[in-house]
């Protein structure tokens, strides 16, 4: 049974049709942790983000106080919000944009005031026409409450917040191929190092690029303290987490669980969160962490959702999205889709990546549509091992950023378990799901 | 002569203003660009070049780069379909292959009546309604053949006007607000509280 003992720290107002309006924000709380974190010194609100230990949410799970303190001994210039959400079955920050505006800039606003930063940009990805409008929305809204503007509610602190729309690219989400991108070029990732924004970032200034639901959690750990936000969860991975399920079950969608009290099983099992597996079939696999992920056979359901847990078995948390594969899907097919995902999104900079999504891509499409050889398999293998060598988790870096050792954990995942899957594709001339 | 219409030029005026380089407003009037035309139109490239302080060359190499850009002529309506994992798992290829039989027009294509532009996307964020159709960038929740059916003749009898705007037309809310105090006064304010904190810091003995 799954544990949900814990409180909604970041979807507590989404059940409520209105959730979305100033009006239901500040009758339900809103605002309060930017009033008191006002009372407190800046370094003392980071302080208390530093406790909660709360891990950057956009996929990478870096300690967003680290994120911070590395700043703290020069000024920073600019903070950017990451809401570039595009990891295939990832739509938590899409709910979170488009639910709760006002929370994110409330939590922005604290960020911008522990960091004393003036500049604010936030990215939302352009796809998300009524997300920009909601968010736009929440920003005139706190520029006419005094949360926004010049010396806001009463205090000595400044602050000019502008939402600024993508335009359909998921490399960046990329903190340096999205400051490239608000600089107003192609969204280029930028060669490391240096490896944080937080050294050269927006116009070559200190940056911090923060993630849509890590900003959102900072409203309710200001009010409730950072230790009352560590005790939930366990180990690295502490308070709740935003957990998006899709694929082959009844329930899918959005659930905000605590971490690590919970397993994958839960999750997806729970009447109360997925609802079990469409036609009570058998579940072939599970992708843990978003599409960039190695895959998870059913003998790792008992696993607990959290960070170092499904790091030690050699995959990731990522983006916190969990696709659900059960007996009816065809393993090469989905494979052969996440790459030709990767293959159109790569930004083109690096040969492996460009290059070899495009070949992986190929061999995949013959192996599924009827036209593989036996070898196939073993060249997917071998281009697979040039782009990430060795094949390990975390892979091996040959590109500029880390979208192109993403590219071979899928098919890598496919082929390892479920190599007969393959050779019934090759010796059949084609997929029997067709 | 200003190709962008009266409105829409003092809406990329004020974009312009809210960032400190004039390239960073790209993307941003690009859309408007969009709005206005239906289309990244040459004229329009022309007009963000000449506000970004760049050249049409550069404009078009960076538009060119985004999906949401459409260089040339596309339907009132864009009909996204996605095919991606979790879409492919509920059915988003046979949902695709009814979308063009429905339209009358290949993926990629327009149809006939310069009404409906059909794509194959990538995951659009919504995979708890798979698989995900936008129009416009605006989610339609039709998850089944039939009910794209009906969005599809709401679509042409105008019934979703309001929901769904023209191509192009991205956001409505207009921006109101912002930081009206000189940045020189608000950069003397962020070194007086700089100051006040390197005063409470203590110092590490050398």
């Amino acid at each position: 049974m799954a544990t949900l003992t814990a409180p909604r720290i970041v979807l507590s107002r989404a059940d409520y049709a209105d959730s979305h309006t100033l009006s239901r924000y500040l009758a339900t709380g809103g605002y309060e942790g930017l009033r008191k974190a006002l009372t407190m010194f800046p370094e003392a609100v980071a302080s208390e983000v530093d406790q909660a230990s709360l891990l950057g949410r956009g996929g990478a799970g870096f300690p967003a106080g680290r994120k911070w303190s590395m700043l703290r001994k020069a000024p920073i210039s600019y903070l950017v919000v990451n809401g570039d959400e595009s990891e295939p079955a990832t739509f938590k920050d899409h709910l979170l944009l488009e639910r709760d505006p006002n929370q994110l800039v409330e939590g922005v606003i604290i960020a911008a005031y522990a960091l004393q930063v003036s500049s604010v940009y936030i990215f939302v990805r352009g796809e998300f026409a009524l997300g920009l409008e909601r968010v736009q929305q929440a920003v005139n809204d706190a520029y006419e409450l005094g949360a926004l503007g010049s010396k806001i509610l009463g205090s000595e602190f400044s602050i000019d917040v502008v939402v600024h729309p993508g335009a359909g690219a998921y490399i960046c989400g990329e903190e340096t191929a999205l400051i490239e991108a608000l600089e107003g070029k192609r969204g280029f990732p930028r060669i490391k190092p240096p490896f944080f924004p937080a050294v050269a970032g927006l116009y070559g200034e200190p940056t911090v690029v923060n993630n849509v639901e890590t900003m959102s959690n900072l409203p309710w750990i200001i009010n409730h303290g950072g230790a009352a936000f560590a005790a939930l969860g366990g180990g690295r991975s502490t308070g709740t987490r935003l957990f998006a399920l899709a694929g082959r079950v009844n329930n899918p969608g959005v659930f905000e669980i605590e971490m690590v009290k919970n397993t994958f099983r839960d999750l997806i099992y729970d009447p109360q969160l997925g609802g079990g597996v469409i036609d009570d079939k058998k579940i072939k696999a599970i992708i843990p962490g978003g599409v960039s992920a190695p895959w998870f056979g059913p003998d790792l359901l008992d696993l607990p959702l959290g960070q170092d847990e499904v790091a030690e078995k050699g995959s990731m948390l990522g983006s916190g999205s969990i696709v659900v594969m059960d007996e009816t899907t065809c393993v090469v097919r989905a494979a052969w889709r996440i790459t030709k995902f990767f293959s159109r999104e790569s930004c083109g900079q690096c040969t492996p990546c460009r290059e070899g999504s495009g070949w992986i891509e190929r061999a995949m499409y013959r192996v599924e549509h009827g036209g593989g050889r036996m070898e196939d398999i073993d060249l997917l293998l071998d281009l697979c091992d040039n782009i990430a060598p060795g094949l390990t988790w975390p892979p091996q870096q040959t590109t500029i950023c880390v979208l192109g050792p993403s590219i071979p954990s899928s098919v890598h995942s496919a082929i390892q378990m479920f190599r007969d899957d393959f050779v019934e594709h090759v010796t059949n001339g084609g997929c029997r799901h067709d | 002569m200003s190709h962008f219409r009266i409105d829409i030029r003092q809406r990329a005026e004020e974009v312009l203003a809210l960032y400190p380089r004039p390239r960073s407003a790209m993307l941003p009037l690009l859309h408007l660009a969009q709005e206005q035309d239906g289309y990244v139109s040459d004229e329009g490239i022309a007009e963000v070049a000449e506000l970004t302080l760049t050249t049409p060359a550069d404009v078009r190499g960076t538009a060119l780069f985004y999906d949401m850009f459409h260089l040339e002529p596309v339907g009132r309506y864009v009909v996204s379909v996605c095919t991606n994992i979790a879409c492919l798992l509920a059915g988003g290829d046979e949902l695709l292959e009814h979308a063009s039989d429905t339209l009358g027009c290949a993926v990629g294509a327009t149809s006939s009546d310069g009404l409906f532009t059909l794509e194959e996307t990538e995951c659009l964020a919504d995979c708890n309604f798979a698989p995900c159709v936008q129009v416009n960038h605006r989610y339609v929740r039709t998850t089944t053949p039939d009910a794209f059916d009906t969005v599809v003749s709401q679509l042409r009898a105008g019934t979703l006007d309001h929901d769904v705007p023209p191509h192009g037309t991205l956001i409505r809310v207009r921006r109101a607000g912002g930081l009206h105090a000189p940045r020189a006064e608000v950069a003397a304010e962020r070194s007086v509280a700089s100051a006040a904190r390197e005063a409470r810091t203590p110092k590490e003995p050398k």
